[in-house]
């Protein structure tokens, strides 16, 4: 799919190069690597079968199912359809928020139940405070792939205080079973507003030592610029989506473009993949998409704060929920792209069938593609740059 | 400074047994193998990164098994895992130590009932030292966990002596 | 473009591959007959004006009445319409046409169907188990499924 005429010359190195300096050619064989599912680069228990050729990846084959935890038979045997979401929360551990919001999303329209406009709003605000603990995670870990140390401790500060804020809410640090069909567990605390409020204050000036330290690097730019292109047409071939999506110049985000939730009424933009420093779709452009996204993201929970609206937190729904029979699919914007669960009901308090449409298992089929002709020192960087959760991937 | 000062009047000698040397040395550089395994690895990494600091207890990651003195198994075994993890710790040197970090890894934790694909603890396949129980357990909870092998490690000898 | 509009063009394209229809359901779906799920979705994909570009999901599901399913949920991004198609088969025949060479995400989905229902896609490029090991016995998610009591020497059960 990578057109190697598009690329520069040091990318793809050329069959008439490998030469040695005898001037004769060097044959050269194939030769298979095994990545993982043990190594501190795949960021999980990622296996990924490697065809070389020198330096070169000829191929890349992906193994997964090594976290597989049958999430979806676990949701087919509880006895309620609130139980589900504390499986929901630990598919995606990483924004545990927005899996439980998706589900939560799924069967309340399946109910056809509207939510108090309150419970919208702190949605939103845990939503988007998990996308920026979130994003934080994805660029501090890729930070360590590309060598870099210090911007991996000072994500991880601020996010620990994205995590004091949700444990004040609800009592957990990662996994939170907070968000609930028709409503939230508990409403905010007192003390909650200021605090986020601080957060959002204080987490501007650390976005901008990251980029100061990261973004402008050139040692980093030159790991993540050119590298592992991802075109336009390709990215929506494979159905990817959220920053991966974006990274390639696509102007999609279901936030606006299948809105849920209250987002029609803040004021924000949709971050997209530019090429400044190098092509539309590389891993330079991924990561610049989040890190836009955090600072989007920032705005859109000041928006809410500040518009909070009095009420209720739960609707007034049954403990056992019995939807009437049928079907539904809605689909979210997780912080790695299209989250979708699809519910078939029975008309009984468990659901008949959940399937989870878990963005980075998608994001990550597009992998061969995009790494074929690279070094295999930019694989790592390609990996890095897709944002994967294992737990999500084999659900 | 430290809590050596003012001991020593003119000289640097101390007295103390072999095991308690050797048991000190090796309780303060406890390598742990760089590895994670589902949610748990997050709070493990939470542990090791700025607010909770592993590596002031010698904790430091390695990436391959052949230089690591710990596993923290962190996360969900599953099945297609296990062997994996068998062999990983088979490459591990002697004396090796295990901790069994959440729920998960201690005996299945919420999959124990409905998990097709899911070992329902680590140690049907491999020998545990500690378990930290939590889903998933605090930083402050894998520290504790630590300082319980780092316990054992004290009471434990090195030299036999024969018969 | 509404449902109904996909369903009567594709009623008039492809005779007799309509086979059931739900066009009033809160999100309508068409029932295509499963030896000719690839043609139609290329039509769809591809066609100006239905332009069926981004799968969202697709979903195996075991119908526990002697049927496995598959569910297709498609979306366009220039037309910003939806619709889902289904397609059946039996257990004792669970054979249905792939559609990885309309759209590249299918291939996954469709492995993960193949694993999780034992549904065989016809022609798919690389049909292999794809989150169970490949000695794995069973198909898990179907209804009628029992959990195998050891598993290469490693007891399963609690």
């Amino acid at each position: 799919m990578i057109d190697s005429k598009t690329l520069p010359t040091n990318y793809v190195t050329k069959p008439e190069k490998r030469a040695t300096s005898t001037g004769r050619s060097l044959r050269t064989d194939e030769m298979i690597i095994n990545m993982g599912p043990q190594h501190p680069s795949t960021h999980g228990v990622l296996r990924l079968e490697i065809v070389v050729d020198g330096e070169i990846v000829v191929d890349v084959i992906p193994h997964i199912g090594y976290l597989h935890r049958c999430f979806e038979k676990h949701a087919e045997h509880m006895t309620n359809y609130q139980q589900v979401i504390p499986y929901a929360d630990r598919m995606d551990y990483l924004s545990s928020m927005s899996n439980d919001w998706a589900y939560a999303l799924t069967v309340e329209r399946l109910l056809k139940l509207e939510v108090p406009q309150r419970v919208e709003y702190i949605r939103v605000i845990m939503a988007e405070l998990q996308r920026i603990a979130s994003h934080l995670i994805a660029v501090g870990t890729y930070a360590i792939d590309m060598g870099a140390f210090t911007p991996f401790l000072w994500c991880f500060r601020d996010r620990e205080r994205i995590l004091d804020l949700f444990e004040m809410t609800c009592g957990a640090r990662l996994l939170y079973n907070y968000i609930w069909v028709g409503g939230v567990s508990h409403d905010l605390p007192a003390g909650f507003v200021e605090k986020a409020k601080d957060f959002c204050k204080d987490f501007r000036t650390t976005l901008k030592e990251v980029h100061d330290v990261l973004t402008y690097n050139e040692i980093f730019v030159k790991r993540t610029a050119n590298v592992g292109v991802l075109p336009k047409d390709v990215a929506v071939n494979y159905s990817c989506s959220g920053p991966m999506l974006r990274g390639s110049g696509v102007d999609w985000d279901l936030r606006r473009d299948d809105p849920y939730g209250v987002y029609g009424k803040f004021e924000w933009g949709v971050q997209i993949g530019k090429g400044t420093k190098g092509t539309v779709g590389d891993c330079w452009d991924r990561y610049m998409v989040r890190m836009n996204e955090m600072e989007e993201s920032t705005k859109i929970v000041e928006q809410a704060i500040a518009w909070l609206p009095e009420g209720n937190v739960q609707s007034a729904i049954p403990k056992r929920i019995r939807p009437e029979a049928g079907e539904m699919y809605a689909r979210t914007e997780s912080p790695r792209g299209e989250l979708g669960f699809y519910v078939i009901s029975d008309g009984t308090a468990s659901p008949y069938r959940v399937k989870g449409r878990a963005p980075a298992f998608v994001n990550l089929s597009v992998l061969p593609e995009i790494s074929k002709g690279a070094m295999i020192a930019d694989l790592v960087a390609i990996v890095g740059s897709v944002d994967i959760v294992l737990g999500e991937v084999d659900r | 400074m430290g809590l050596l000062d003012y001991k020593f009047e003119n000289s640097n000698i101390l007295i103390t047994s072999l095991d308690n040397l050797l048991n000190w040395a090796r309780l303060s550089s406890l390598w742990q193998m760089q590895f994670g395994l589902a949610c748990c690895a997050i709070e493990m990494m939470a542990a090791s990164a700025s607010n909770f600091d592993m590596m002031r207890f010698g904790v430091i990651p390695r990436a391959t098994p052949r230089q690591c003195d710990v596993m923290i198994v962190s996360g969900t075994v599953t099945l297609k895992m296990a062997s994996r993890i068998k062999r990983l710790y088979d490459q591990m040197p002697e004396p090796r130590y295990v901790i069994s970090m959440g729920s998960c890894s201690n005996c299945g934790g919420p999959y124990w009932e409905h998990g097709y694909h899911v070992l329902k603890g680590v140690d049907r396949v491999i020998p545990v030292d500690v378990y930290v129980p939590g889903c998933p357990p605090r930083p402050e909870a894998l520290l504790e966990g630590l300082m319980k092998l780092q316990e054992k490690v004290r009471k434990g000898s090195l030299v036999k002596v024969s018969a | 473009m509404t449902a109904q509009e996909i369903h009567d063009s594709l009623k008039a394209k492809f005779e007799g591959a309509v086979v059931e229809a739900k066009l009033d359901a809160p999100q309508p779906w068409i029932r295509i007959d499963e030896h000719r799920i690839r043609d139609v979705c290329r039509f769809l994909c591809d066609e100006p004006g239905f332009e069926f570009d981004y799968l969202m999901c697709l979903s195996g599901v075991d119908y526990n009445d002697g049927n496995l399913g598959v569910v297709y949920h498609l979306s366009s991004m220039p037309q910003k319409h939806k619709i889902v198609l289904k397609v059946r088969c039996t257990k004792e025949d669970p054979h249905v046409q792939s559609v990885a060479s309309v759209w590249g995400t299918a291939n996954w989905h469709e492995r993960e169907a193949y694993d999780m229902f034992g549904i065989v896609f016809d022609e798919h490029p690389d049909l292999r188990r794809i989150l169970c090991g490949d000695d794995y016995p069973g198909h898990p998610l179907r209804k009628d499924f029992k959990v195998p009591e050891f598993y290469n020497g490693m007891k399963v059960p609690y």
